[in-house]
């Protein structure tokens, strides 16, 4: 499995030949507080590079999870789905949201890495 | 208009707030512990809340003063005992809900709680019938506390002896500190608990009382995810200006005798839908799965007629499981009746559902 990769909409993505696994990370988590409801892709759906493909909402509001990375999902995370508040305990490892076949690596090239998203996230703070 | 800040203001920064603008306040949404903790500890603890944006508005006057208010309020305020308290409304000509309100009878007249947003056109409205020999008072050099929870009554007991033989809605004066405090047997959260009005000056010294007794500190978050398991509305949400007490299924809050004479805004109006029954009623909905319905989501009837629409939708922590509150067509308001609530334009089944979601434990 590849390094992580990070977003700038907070969704984190690694890269097993040419499966990706996508999540929210977790200072995204950290923003959201206590989450209570998420709704993953079903296998087949395309998705676009940031276009909206799961939904996540904590007792605050709902909010969109974008794929970082165009492509077809090969697999929603249902365990998450069953169980939302898993997000918030390890949301960069079991609970990961969708897995998609991807089209172009260049998408995945295009992304931030842990340090840049870092800074990112400092400089950028909600 | 400046963003205003409770007395506690730079308190709920230490202790790790997370604020928003909320009525023009600068008001903690959650501290460290979140939204779902939060709720939980109130529930099988104790929790404070910051509630001193609410307007604490104090009348004094002869006995006209009584009829003034009953133009707006459908209390009885006649027969309302001093230290006594009443959940009622001000209404408008049609009927229409101005605001909700605590009213309390005191020794030179009443007190009325009021929403933080309304607070300012209620004080307006209400003016409309007073007389000159009635005076007014909003007060800003005090601060409310609510201490809501299980644990409320032994906690605040140790601090001011007495609160312990409070009945539910009902108040008195107490001395802290040195200076006097009233303290109402109530609140919000369908626990047990007490609202707490205090000067601005002494407020610290009680909430540092309440954390020493492990209370924690509850954001806005919470309270709103507690009041709605009760069934309580929330002004601007489940209640405004063209909703009336009927509709809202709050005429249990007009009283009785007020309901055969009348004598107050809207009443016309209110008599033909307290006789006839309204079109539209505020009811309890519960969604099957786990999807949360949230503030304007669509409700259709189970053959897919748009019914009504939700008002207020969260995750209740305590019933684990989505519950909301919305407005149907009377036709479909009864308890266990199917629907569909449309969600990010996908349609989800549904119940109406009693209200409260989480039984109440009021001390009465």
């Amino acid at each position: 499995m590849s390094e992580k990769k990070f977003s700038k909409k907070h969704e984190w993505v690694s890269l097993d030949g040419d499966v990706a696994t996508v999540g929210i990370t977790k200072h995204a988590t950290e923003m959201l507080g206590d989450i209570v409801f998420v709704e993953v892709p079903e296998a087949g759906k395309a998705v676009e590079k940031e276009g909206q493909a799961a939904v996540v909402e904590s007792t605050k509001a709902a909010s969109d999870v974008y794929s970082p990375i165009s492509g077809e999902i090969t697999e929603g995370n249902k365990a998450i789905a069953d169980d939302p508040g898993s997000v918030n305990t390890d949301p960069e490892g079991a609970s990961w949201f969708f897995k998609l076949k991807i089209k172009d690596k260049g998408d995945y090239d295009s992304l931030m890495s842990k340090d840049e998203y870092d800074k990112f996230c400092k400089e950028n703070p909600s | 208009m400046e963003v205003q800040k409770t007395a506690l203001y730079n308190y709920h920064k230490n202790l790790g707030a997370k604020f928003v603008p909320f009525a023009g306040y600068e008001m903690p949404i959650q501290y460290k512990d979140g939204i779902v903790k939060e709720h939980i500890s109130t529930r099988t603890h104790a929790g404070f809340f910051d509630v001193s944006h609410m307007g604490q508005f104090f009348l004094e006057g002869d006995e006209t003063l009584i009829e003034s208010l009953e133009k707006i309020i459908p209390a009885d305020l006649k027969n309302l005992k001093v230290n006594h308290s009443k959940y009622s409304f001000l209404l408008n000509n049609e009927g229409g809900i101005i605001d909700d309100l605590i009213i309390t009878r005191t020794e030179k007249g009443f007190c009325i709680i009021l929403n933080a947003a309304c607070k300012e056109n209620d004080i307006k409205q209400i003016s409309q019938f007073l007389k000159k020999n009635h005076k007014h008072l909003l007060n800003n050099d005090l601060s409310l506390i609510a201490l809501q929870g299980p644990k409320s009554v032994e906690i605040l007991e140790k601090l001011i002896p007495g609160v312990a033989n409070l009945k539910f809605m009902t108040g008195s004066n107490f001395e802290y500190e040195g200076e006097n405090l009233y303290v109402t047997r109530s609140g919000y959260t369908g626990e047990d608990g007490f609202e707490i009005s205090i000067s601005n000056t002494k407020v610290e010294k009680l909430i540092d009382y309440l954390i020493s007794n492990e209370v924690k500190p509850i954001g806005l978050g919470a309270r709103d995810t507690l009041r709605l398991e009760a069934g309580l509305c929330l002004y601007g949400h489940d209640l405004n200006e063209k909703i009336n007490p009927v509709e809202a299924n709050l005429k249990w809050a007009i009283a009785k005798k007020r309901k055969e004479v009348g004598g107050f805004n809207g009443w016309e109006k209110i008599k033909n839908l307290l006789a006839n029954g309204s079109e539209k009623i505020r009811v309890g909905i519960k969604p099957d799965g786990k999807v949360i319905a949230r503030e304007n989501t669509k409700i259709f009837s189970s053959d897919n007629n748009e019914i009504g629409f939700v008002t207020s939708g969260t995750f209740g922590p305590s019933v684990n499981a989505p519950v909301a509150m919305g407005y149907v067509k009377s036709e479909f308001s009864e308890i266990g009746t199917s629907i569909q609530l449309e969600v990010r334009g996908k349609k989800y089944g549904g119940k109406i559902s009693e209200l409260p979601f989480y039984k109440k434990s009021y001390v009465k």
